[in-house]
Parts: C-alpha cells; structure tokens; sequence
C-alpha cells in the first residue's frame, strides 16, 4: 500500500480537511441556489408581462448572465465591486451573491418558457371560470409549469455544484483548493498522491450530484407518463 | 394596481444595476484612491482591527503551503508570523495564486503579499515593493534524458510557464521564438512536465532546486537566464504607511539573523546541501 500514494488521504487531518472543503462548496451551492430560485421564480414571471420594457430588461439581464463566463463574475464580485464600492465582504459572501444572480438569471428563463408552454386552453378556461389574474397564476399557471421546470432546475442545481470548483479563483477554502493543497504538500514524497486526491474528489462530487440526476430523470419518465 | 407598482419598484432594482454594471466598466481604468486618512491597510489600521491579512500561496512549498495537520506552514508564512508578532496582532492568511496576487491588494483583500513575489519594473507600478528578502533568477528544468542547457535550444519547442509569473514574463518578452504552454497553478505546471507536455519548464530557480530534489529523473539544466530578480513583501500603491514599516522591519529580522534561522527551517530541507544560504536570502 505504501507506493500506492493512497495512504496521503488518510495522513494526519487530511481527510476531515476535504470533507470541510466539500462542505464549502455544498452550503455555497445550496444557498446560492434558494436565493437564486427564489429571485428567477419571480423574474421569470415578471417576463411573461407583457410590457416591451420590463421585458427588454429582464431579457438582457438573462444574456449578462448567460453569457459571462461565471470565472469572470466571480471576479468581477470578489476584486472589482469591492474596490469600486468599498466593501469588505467574505469571498463566500461574494461568491454566494453572484452564483445567486446567475442561477436566477438561468432559472427566469426555465420559468418563463414553462409558464408560455401551458396550453392555452388552460388560461382561457381559468379566465372563463371568473378567476383574476392572480388567482390564475396560482391556481392555474404555476402548478402546470412547476411539473415542465423540474428537470431543467435539477439540472441547473447539478451544475451550480460542479461550478463551486472555480470558487479557488477568488480564495474560497473549497474542495478542489484543499486537494490541491494536499496534493503540493505530498508532490516531493508521494507523486502518485494526486490520482487519490483527485479521484476522491470526483467521488465527493459524484455523490452530491447523482442523486440529483436519478431523480431528475424519475420525474422525466413520470412527465412522459 | 398593486401589481402594477411592484412592477415599477422592480424594473427600478433592475435598471439600478444595469446603471452599475456600467459605470463600474467605465470607472474601472481609474486608480482607486487610497489616501492615509481612508487606508484600511494603514499600520495604524491594522493594529485597530488587530489581524494583519497576509496573502500567501497555499500549495508552494517550500514557500507557502499546508502541512497535514491543516497548519500553514513554509519560508513566507513564518515570516509572515514573525511580522504580525513584530506589530503585536494576529496573522489572517489569505490564499492566493500567481496571477491575483496584485488584485487581492488592491481590492484590500490582504495587507501585504508574501507570495514569493518576484519584483519586476511592471509590477512596480502597481504595488509597492518593500525591501527585499531572497534573491532568485529564472531557471530551466528539463528531463535528464534529453537536458536542455542552452536556451538556443529551446527555439520552436514547448516551454511549460505558469500564468503571471516571471518566468512567464521573461519568455515572451525575451524569447518569442518559444512556444509557451501556460498554467494556473503550480500543481498543473509540474503535472504537465511529468506528462511529457513540453521539452522543459521555466519557473523561478529556486523552486526548481527543490523539485528536482525529488524527481531526479530531471535537472535544472539552465540554472540563471536573464537578470537576477528579487523576491519582496508588496504592499497597496501608495500604502506609505506598511511600506516603511516593512522597510525597518525587514532590516531589523535580518539583523537578528532571522532569515537564516528561516532557511534553516523551512528551505534547507527540501533543497539539499547544493544550494547555501547566501545563494537564496540577502545578507545586507
């Protein structure tokens, strides 16, 4: 076993070291995610209005997001605004912020398409029956579209997690940073350690979000269904 | 309508930033002001809120990495503890990598780089180099099987560099010839050159020294290209204040013999009895 390289995993805190830094991404990526699927709930409906301008805006705040690599909004979040703003926020903090406006950003969009694909036979049904406006969204509209979001969020979710990996970019105690540490420290006398720390890591992730992928494609089937 | 008046609060929140958004890439090229009276980093500031932030790397050893207790350990971070011991406040370590190293100081995310940060005249315009404490000069490792130890040879070949390092510098404003294959961190560069991804990789000699230590299937065939450089505490542009702390302390360490005891510690071990003292840190 000594040459293997696997035995680094286990030297001193190393292992609790990881799994402290897979928490890290973990609490990141679920907190960005209620913020973000909270705010994007609420954007994508607003981008069914049918004002041109609100529409206009939310639209190009989706591409901003969209568009941007995420490694350049988590700079822009964590070196940029802070010097222009005088902040002094925890990189967790920033980091939470930006994934939260671009899973926003993403989810408005998963939103909107729903919400336009129930048929609208439903709205006029709704209508008929006397229901305002908002009693049709939520009685009516939301109910159908949460069934057609589901996998699509799900999906968002699993890559929100993978994402956290770049949350080394701006000094975020992540999982990917701990290997790496782990990995340098062992470089001169165990070499082969960085294919145990890098598969535990793939491992870690793989936990996390295959969970989430069975259950998006259960509720797939059960959509076909 | 209600509705109608959420609506207008929110295209409001909206439009406020995209007004930011914008103004942000206007203002952007401006130095930011950092005046004595507003210096979050000022000598004074620092020991008001009692922690001196130091940006560190995390996965160079012997320099700065983490040992398998979780500790930070190396030649930067004890002095980096020795400094915050020397002003009377606890050390917050920040981790960095090569090419945020400027940013981190400027967006006041630590005081003071200790990241074996080599001193260049471009770098000068940008943060404020104390004195300096180690002395280093570009290097070339190369496999022991096919070595290279002039640097005609490298012409037309891949050369592995890591991002914003002098190194990386040094090779494109020198040696355009040289096809360089460019990294983030120290960890993908050495991976990369035990792949087989490039005939050598530059770096700092220093680093190379240790590596080649423990991988003696190659050898720093280059051990000096281009000018002897410096490696120096860096402080904000304009951080006046730190800078002429740093400045005293730094000679007050090194008449203390400080840095040898530091060599003796953290660097003698991973580079062997080939390299002194003298040939790393300044005795002035």
């Amino acid at each position: 076993m000594g040459h293997s390289g696997i035995n680094v995993l286990f030297e001193g805190r190393n292992f609790t070291r990881l799994l402290g830094g897979l928490w890290t991404s973990v609490w990141i990526a679920v907190l960005s995610l209620i913020i973000g699927l909270a705010l994007g709930a609420l954007f994508g409906v607003l981008r069914t209005s049918k004002s041109r301008l609100v529409k206009v805006i939310f639209r190009i705040y989706l591409e901003f997001f969209r568009i941007v690599p995420t490694v350049v909004l988590l700079f822009l979040f964590y070196y940029i605004l802070p010097r222009q703003f005088n902040l002094s926020w925890p990189a967790s903090v920033m980091a939470v912020i930006a994934f939260a406006l671009w899973v926003s950003a993403e989810f408005s969009d998963i939103v909107r398409g729903a919400l336009i694909s129930v048929p609208k036979i439903q709205r006029e049904s709704g209508l008929a029956l006397g229901l305002n406006k908002w009693q049709l969204f939520i009685y009516v509209l939301l109910p159908q579209a949460f069934q057609l979001e589901l996998p699509a969020t799900i999906n968002l979710a699993t890559r929100v997690i993978k994402t956290t990996s770049l949350l080394m970019m701006i000094s975020v105690m992540d999982v990917i940073n701990v290997g790496q540490q782990i990995v340098e420290a062992n470089n001169q006398t165990n070499p082969n350690g960085v294919f145990w720390v890098y598969g535990l890591i793939f491992f870690l992730y793989f936990i996390v979000d295959y969970p989430l992928s069975l259950w998006a494609k259960r509720l797939s089937k059960r959509n076909e269904a | 309508m209600k509705k109608h008046k959420f609506i207008k609060k929110l295209i409001a929140a909206v439009g406020i930033l995209a007004v930011g958004a914008v103004t942000l890439t206007a203002c952007s090229n401006n130095s930011s002001s950092s005046s004595s009276s507003n210096n979050p980093s000022s000598v004074a500031a620092i020991k008001k809120r009692g922690t001196l932030k130091v940006a560190v790397f995390g996965d160079l050893p012997p320099y700065g990495w983490v040992n398998k207790d979780g500790k930070r350990v190396g030649y930067d971070v004890r002095l980096a503890r020795e400094l915050a011991k020397e002003m009377g406040v606890k050390v917050k370590f920040v981790q960095v990598n090569a090419n945020n190293r400027v940013d981190t100081l400027n967006a006041n995310k630590a005081d003071i780089v200790l990241a074996n940060f080599t001193v260049t005249p471009e770098r000068k315009q940008v943060v404020d180099f104390a004195k300096p404490y180690m002395k280093v000069s570009v290097g070339v490792v190369s496999p022991k099987s096919k070595p290279i130890t002039n640097v005609n040879q490298l012409k037309g070949k891949k050369v592995i560099v890591t991002k914003g390092t002098t190194a990386e510098n040094y090779f494109t404003s020198k040696q355009p010839d040289v096809d360089l294959l460019k990294f983030d961190s120290k960890t993908q560069q050495f991976n990369a050159m035990k792949n087989g991804r490039a005939a050598a990789l530059a770096d700092d000699n220093s680093y190379l020294y240790a590596w080649v230590k423990n991988n003696p299937k190659y050898t720093v065939g280059i051990k000096h290209l281009g000018p002897n450089s410096y490696i120096a505490p860096a402080v904000k542009k304009g951080n006046k204040s730190l800078l002429d702390w740093t400045n005293k302390h730094i000679n007050k360490l090194n008449k203390d013999g400080f840095f040898v005891n530091d060599y003796n510690q953290e660097l003698k071990p991973y580079f062997g009895d080939d390299v002194k003292p003298s040939d790393i840190i300044i005795n002035k």
